[in-house]
C-alpha cells in the first residue's frame, strides 16, 4: 500500500569499517531530525536519500514516487530527483551572483513553479539585499540562508538539511535558528534535518530518529522518542522532553502565562505572544520532581497528575522515571534512593512537579 | 630586418600553433576530466602516454609520428585507406605530431585546475537539478577558466616553439611546413645570422611575454611538469 503522506526509507550499505542499515517509515509532513553523534550514519543516511550516494540495497518511497528500488534496478539520479538539499557549508556556486545562484535550479526545471517559490523564500529568509552579491562577499549566515532559498525556491516534495548550522558560530546559528522556526511554520513539505545538537532537536523536531552505528534506535514523535528509556539520550545530564503547547491565558498581574497542552496546562513566566500562538515547551528531566500525593503546600505552580510508564537506573546513583502527564510522556531524573523510598512503579499514579521551563521559540 | 619568407613561417607557425590548441584544448579538457575524476586502473598508463613528450627528446619522438604517419605504418596505411594520402611533409601531418607533442601542457593545467573544484559544487549542482553535462558547462568551465587560460597560452607556446618534430615529421617545405624555429635554423646554416637576429628575437620576446603573463596575470604555475 502506499501512502501518500509518508516516506519509506530501508537501505543497506556496508563500506566495512560502517554499515548503514535503516528501515524507516516517517510522516510526509513537520520536520524529522536525523539525530547522532559523528559517525552515526546520519548524513550517509540524508545522502542516500538524495542519491548523492548509492546504497546497493535500497528502497526509497517519497509520497508515492520510487525513487530507489535496488530489486528492480531502479536508481534515481540525484538531477531527477524533486528534492531540496541543504549542505552544511552552504556550498553557493563562488562564479555567481546571489542572484543567479537562486535561478540556477529554477531555470533547470521542467515544470517551472515560477519565481512564487522563490519570492516566498526570499522573503522569509530576509535576503532581498543580497541580490546582487557575490557569495565570497556574504557572512557564513548570510550564504546558509541563500542555500536554503535557493533550494527551496524550486518548489520541492521534500527539503535535505545536512547540519546547516554546524559550520557557523554561536551568534550565527542564533541568527539562523528563527528563520528555520519560521520555515517550520509556513511550509507544508516534509523536511529530514540531520544534526547532533540537541539544541536543534528541542527547537525544531516533530519526528525524532536517533541513529547510532549505522542503525535507528529509535523513531517517533519528539517527546515520545526523547523519553524512551532504552535510548542513551534519556540519561544525559541535558534529557529533556520537549512539549507543543498553545497560549491559552495571560496573568498579567502574576506576570504569568498559561499554555495548553494536550491533557493538561502550565503556567509559564509572561509570554509575548497572543492567544493561540503555539509555543515549544522544553522540560528538563533534572527540573522535575516526583511525589505521591498532591502537595497541598509548595511554591512550585506546575505540579501535575501523571502515571509512570518506565524506570531506569541512570548514571552516578540516579533514576530515570518516565512518566505520562495527558498526552505527553515526561522524563524525571532524581535519585535511585527517592525512588526506592516512594517505592515507584509502573502504572503508579503521582504528581510530577516542575521547577522549570524554557520557551523555545 | 623580417624577409616575406620570415613572415610567411610566422604566419604559418601561428597557424598551426592557433589549430593544434584547439584541438588540444577540444581533446584534453575530456581527457583531462576523465583523468581528474576516475578511479580506473587504466589512468596511471594514461597519464603516462599524455606526459611522455615532457620527457622524451622531440626527434624520438618525431621518429616514430614519421615511422607511424608513413605509408608502410599503421597511420599511413589508415590515411591512405581513407583516401588522405600520407601525413608527413604535410600541413596537417605537422598539425598531429603538434598536438600529440603539446598535449601534456594542455592537459596537465586543465587536471589541476579541475582537482581544484570540490566534489561539493558537483553535488550542489545535482541537487539543483543540473545532470552531469550540464554540470560540467555550467559549473566546472567557468570555475576553471583560468586553467583553461594556462592551458591555451602553454598549448599554443609550446607548439610555436617546437624544432626537433617538425624536422622529423615536417621537414623544411616553404609555406607547408617550414614554421619559425626551422627558418631560424636555416638562416644560422647560411650564416644570415642578422636575419636570424630578427626571428630569434621575436620568439624570445613571444615566450617571455606569455610567460609573464602566465605568472602576473593568471598567477598560476606555468611549468606543468609532473617530474619536477
Amino acid at each position: 500500500m502506499t501512502n501518500m503522506t509518508t516516506i519509506q526509507a530501508r537501505f543497506q550499505l556496508d563500506y566495512g569499517d560502517f554499515k548503514l542499515d535503516v528501515d524507516l517509515k516517517l510522516p510526509g509532513t513537520g520536520i524529522t531530525v536525523l539525530f547522532g553523534h559523528s559517525g552515526s550514519g546520519k548524513t550517509t543516511l540524508l545522502r542516500c536519500i538524495a542519491g548523492l550516494q548509492r546504497a546497493p540495497q535500497g528502497l526509497l518511497e517519497i509520497n508515492g514516487h520510487v525513487w530507489q528500488d535496488s530489486e528492480r534496478g531502479l536508481f534515481l539520479p540525484t538531477y531527477k530527483r524533486p528534492l531540496g538539499y541543504v549542505f552544511q557549508e552552504a556550498n553557493l556556486f563562488p562564479h555567481l551572483t546571489v542572484r543567479d545562484n537562486l535561478h540556477y535550479g529554477l531555470k533547470r526545471i521542467k515544470q517551472n513553479p515560477g519565481t512564487v517559490k522563490l519570492e516566498q523564500a526570499v522573503k522569509l529568509l530576509g535576503i532581498g539585499h543580497l541580490m546582487e552579491r557575490m557569495p565570497e562577499r556574504l557572512s557564513g549566515g548570510e550564504r546558509q540562508r541563500v542555500a536554503i532559498a535557493r533550494a527551496l525556491a524550486l518548489n520541492p516534495e521534500i527539503l535535505l538539511m545536512d547540519e546547516p548550522l554546524a559550520s557557523l558560530d554561536f551568534k550565527r546559528k542564533q541568527e539562523i535558528l528563527p528563520f528555520l522556526s519560521r520555515l517550520h511554520q509556513q511550509l507544508d513539505i516534509p523536511v529530514l534535518y540531520v544534526t547532533h545538537s540537541q539544541q536543534e532537536v528541542a527547537q525544531l523536531a516533530d519526528t525524532l530518529v536517533i541513529l547510532e552505528d549505522g542503525r535507528a534506535l529509535a523513531s517517533g514523535p519528539l517527546s515520545d522518542t526523547q523519553s524512551r528509556l532504552d535510548v542513551p539520550l534519556a540519561q544525559d545530564r541535558e534529557a529533556a522532553t520537549v512539549w507543543q503547547a498553545t497560549v491559552a491565558e495571560h496573568e498579567a498581574d502574576y506576570h504569568l502565562t498559561r499554555v495548553a497542552f494536550a491533557g493538561g496546562s502550565l503556567s509559564l513566566p509572561a509570554v509575548d505572544a497572543e492567544i493561540s500562538t503555539p509555543l515549544r515547551v522544553q522540560i528538563y528531566a533534572r527540573d522535575v520532581s516526583i511525589a505521591l500525593e498532591a502537595p497541598t503546600a509548595t511554591s512550585i505552580l506546575n505540579v501535575l497528575p501523571a502515571t509512570i510508564t518506565g524506570i531506569a537506573d541512570g548514571r552516578d546513583g540516579q533514576a530515570v522515571v518516565q512518566a505520562q502527564v495527558g498526552n505527553q510522556a515526561l522524563l524525571a531524573h532524581i535519585t535511585r534512593k527517592s525512588a526506592l523510598m516512594l517505592g515507584l512503579q509502573i502504572g503508579m499514579a503521582v504528581y510530577v512537579q516542575i521547577k522549570g521551563t524554557s520557551i523555545l521559540n | 630586418m623580417l624577409t616575406t619568407a620570415d613572415l610567411d613561417t610566422l604566419l604559418l607557425t601561428c597557424k598551426i600553433a592557433g589549430i593544434a590548441t584547439a584541438l588540444m584544448l577540444l581533446i584534453g579538457t575530456p581527457l583531462a576530466w576523465w583523468l581528474t575524476r576516475t578511479s580506473s586502473s587504466l589512468k596511471g598508463i594514461i597519464n603516462t602516454l599524455v606526459a611522455l613528450p615532457l620527457v622524451l627528446p622531440p626527434s624520438v619522438l618525431g621518429f616514430y609520428l614519421l615511422v607511424m604517419m608513413g605509408p608502410a605504418g599503421p597511420v599511413g596505411k589508415l590515411t591512405v585507406w581513407l583516401g588522405l594520402g600520407t601525413l608527413p611533409f604535410t600541413f596537417a601531418g605537422l598539425v598531429v605530431a603538434s598536438v600529440l607533442y603539446s598535449l601534456p601542457f594542455v592537459v596537465q593545467p586543465l587536471q589541476a585546475s579541475f582537482a581544484g573544484i570540490s566534489e561539493q559544487a558537483l553535488e550542489a549542482a545535482a541537487t539543483l537539478r543540473a545532470s552531469p553535462l550540464d554540470t560540467f558547462f555550467s559549473v566546472v568551465m567557468p570555475l576553471a577558466k583560468p586553467g583553461f587560460l594556462s592551458a591555451a597560452i602553454l598549448g599554443f607556446a609550446h607548439t610555436v616553439g617546437e624544432f626537433g618534430v617538425v624536422l622529423m615529421v615536417g621537414g623544411n617545405i616553404p609555406d607547408k611546413t617550414r614554421v619559425v624555429s626551422v627558418q631560424i635554423y636555416n638562416h644560422v646554416e647560411a650564416l644570415e645570422y642578422s636575419e636570424a637576429h630578427w626571428l630569434a628575437g621575436c620568439l624570445l620576446l613571444f615566450s617571455f611575454s606569455v610567460l609573464l603573463v602566465l605568472y602576473t596575470v593568471l598567477k598560476t604555475q606555468p611549468v606543468a611538469h609532473p617530474l619536477k
